[in-house]
């Protein structure tokens, strides 16, 4: 039995989401007295996997494969299943292994489950626990095909350390050229994306406008959080497309999320259910978010939120 | 050009989510239906071509009878043909099957899928798609211009944007910004009258294969009660977070 992951990296820097991709493969081998096998495409200090139960690293360095593309990398994912003649590939949900994998599942001809949030359960076929109804539900998914790739939604399973020391093979497969050609990346690298993020502070239309928002990101800057809004301030404008989360936006599964002037409507709710301590700030004490939240404060967020910045900071100084 | 655009039929976003037989499948009961969201805005694109460029726009739905109002509906929002295809959907495999068997029959040049689906929401049905076909795959794309042959897109990275061309066939998985919201279309009295002469033609499935199949549902436990804090009491919530919680 082998298993692959997929460990993305960013300008050569390992991704949280690898390690993580690598704490749950390692606890299927675990199982079945596998090895867990990573490709990392141009990534340093591959040997960390190892802390995560790694036992083999394809090491692939390739000046062509610095931008993502997802014709390359299909290619040279599906070249290392093959190499470890891999039965079960395991990746991420961040958006390029999203893109990917649906090719790989064609390629490799395996089944493939996304938004994969438990491990399998094998005495009934090979039965994944995922998100379906954007979080307004599970499904147990029992994947038929001898070949198997995960989707392994983030946070989900958390860092589970098993440590081994991996060997790492230099992979050089050919690549096949790609017809699709990246023209430009416009992304901002100082700030942390609400995929990547442990913490999210998202703030809606209770906010008012958009020049109101020097706090939230102030907060989030404390916080080392990524901002995000809810669905009507991105339609008005007030933020960019890419910060509207909730079912029709981008789902967030954060350790924290921070909801300022957000009612919460059933769709906010069902794209930010999977985070796991959500805090509510709202004037409004029969918003239906108090009934979705952990801890809530009943509040004029132009009141509240200076105040939790000045504490946070506070709290800091005194933590650091 | 000849567009295809692929159509999800789904729950309405305020939908309850109920499970039946033993909870094995989805409870439909009450339950009103509409085009998947993302799939809307790749339609209201499709129509923005065929207006400024004059392309051919159809549409396809893998699912059986109950489908047809929300092709109907989208007949009339523009669509010049509907095609659905007369099988359950199981998987995501099965169901990109059998939109590659309409999309190389039909020889269409461009694709239009969604982001993903928002009941079964796995976001693999047109990656699939673009391989079973041989076509170059785009998601998450919010911006989309065809001249000729070529294709420009704007795809939506995680914390950032980037832009990409390709040739021709493309499959795109589509989401909001590839419209605006306030620019989506709602079918008028004279689209919906002329949707009822428009083909809606039904295809007999090509594939029985499935490599995933969902044996039972469940529903998250139910949340305890909210911890209130005062707002005056903001240390308070500080050490809620970062003693109980452990989320600072
Ligand atoms: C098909 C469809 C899909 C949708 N998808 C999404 C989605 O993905 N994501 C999403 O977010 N929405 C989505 N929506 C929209 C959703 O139904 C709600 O309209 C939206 O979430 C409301 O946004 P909001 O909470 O910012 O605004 P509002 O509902 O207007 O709420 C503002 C809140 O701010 C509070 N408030 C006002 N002033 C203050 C103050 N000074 N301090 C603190 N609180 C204050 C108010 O009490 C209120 O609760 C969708 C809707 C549809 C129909
Ligand atoms: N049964 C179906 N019929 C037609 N298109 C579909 C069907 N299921 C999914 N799609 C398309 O594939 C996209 C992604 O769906 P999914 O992979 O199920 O999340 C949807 O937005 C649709 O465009």
């Amino acid at each position: 039995m082998s298993l692959l992951i997929y460990a993305e990296s960013e300008n050569g820097k390992l991704k949280k989401m690898a390690y993580e991709v690598a704490s749950y493969a390692s606890s299927i081998a675990s199982n079945m007295n596998a090895e867990v096998t990573a490709v990392t495409i141009n990534a340093e200090d591959v040997e960390s996997l190892g802390q995560y139960g790694v036992g083999k690293v394809l090491n692939v360095k390739n000046e062509s494969l610095k931008a993502f593309n997802e014709e390359s990398y299909v290619d040279v994912i599906s070249k290392a299943a093959n190499e470890v003649n891999a039965e079960i590939i395991v990746l991420s949900q961040s958006a390029n292994a999203k893109y990917l994998a649906p090719a790989l599942s064609v390629e490799l001809e395996a089944g493939y489950a996304s938004n994969v949030v438990a491990l399998p359960e094998t005495e009934n076929g090979f039965q994944v626990k995922r998100n379906v109804f954007t979080n307004k539900a599970f499904g147990m998914a029992d994947i038929t095909t001898d070949k198997k790739i995960i989707g392994l939604s983030n946070n989900a399973f958390g860092l589970h350390e098993n440590s081994k020391t991996p060997e790492v093979v230099d992979f050089s497969p050919e690549i096949k050229g790609s017809g699709i050609e990246v023209k430009s990346v416009d992304k901002n690298t100082d700030k942390v994306s609400i995929a990547d993020a442990e913490v999210v502070v998202s703030a809606g239309r209770g906010l008012k406008g958009p020049e109101n928002w020097g706090m939230i990101e102030e907060l989030a800057d404390v916080l080392g959080a990524a901002t995000a809004c809810s669905k009507p301030v991105s339609d008005m404008g007030w933020r960019p497309h890419g910060e509207h989360v909730g079912q029709t936006g981008k789902p967030v599964a954060s350790n924290l999320y921070i909801a300022i002037g957000i009612s919460g409507a059933i769709q906010h709710l069902a794209g930010i259910n999977a985070s796991k301590t959500k805090v509510v700030i709202n004037t409004d004490e029969e918003a239906p978010f108090f009934k979705a939240a952990d801890y809530g404060i009943v509040g004029d967020a132009f009141e509240v939120v200076p105040q939790l910045i000045e504490k946070l900071k506070e709290f800091k100084a005194a933590n650091a | 050009m000849k567009i295809l655009v692929c159509i999800s039929h789904v729950p309405d976003t305020t939908s309850k989510i109920n499970f039946t037989d033993n909870d094995t499948a989805f409870d439909k009961n009450g339950v009103q239906f509409v085009i998947n969201p993302n799939d809307e805005f790749g339609l209201t694109r499709a129509m923005w071509f065929k207006e400024k460029q004059g392309a051919s726009v159809d549409i396809v739905t893998v699912g059986e009878k109950d489908v047809e109002p929300t092709m109907r509906k989208c007949l009339a929002i523009g669509a010049e043909k509907a095609i659905r295809v007369d099988a359950k959907p199981v998987d995501a495999f099965q169901v990109a099957k059998e939109i590659a068997d309409v999309a190389k029959n039909g020889e269409y040049d461009l694709i239009i899928a969604g982001r993903e689906s928002i009941d079964y929401n796995g976001g693999m049905v047109p990656g699939m798609l673009a391989r079973l076909i041989g076509a170059h795959f785009i998601n998450t794309c919010v911006s989309l211009e065809i001249e000729g042959d070529a294709a420009t897109a704007v795809r939506e990275i995680d914390g950032g944007k980037e832009t990409l061309s390709c040739k021709l066939p493309l499959v795109i998985g589509g989401q909001k910004g590839l419209v605006e919201e306030k620019d989506l279309r709602i079918p008028n009295m004279r689209g919906i009258m002329m949707a009822r002469k428009k083909p809606l033609d039904v295809k007999q499935p090509v594939t029985e294969v499935t490599k995933v199949e969902f044996k039972s549902f469940s529903k998250p436990a139910p949340k305890g009660d909210v911890k209130l804090v005062d707002a005056e009491n903001i240390d308070e919530l500080i050490n809620l977070l970062h003693n109980e919680a452990k989320a600072i």
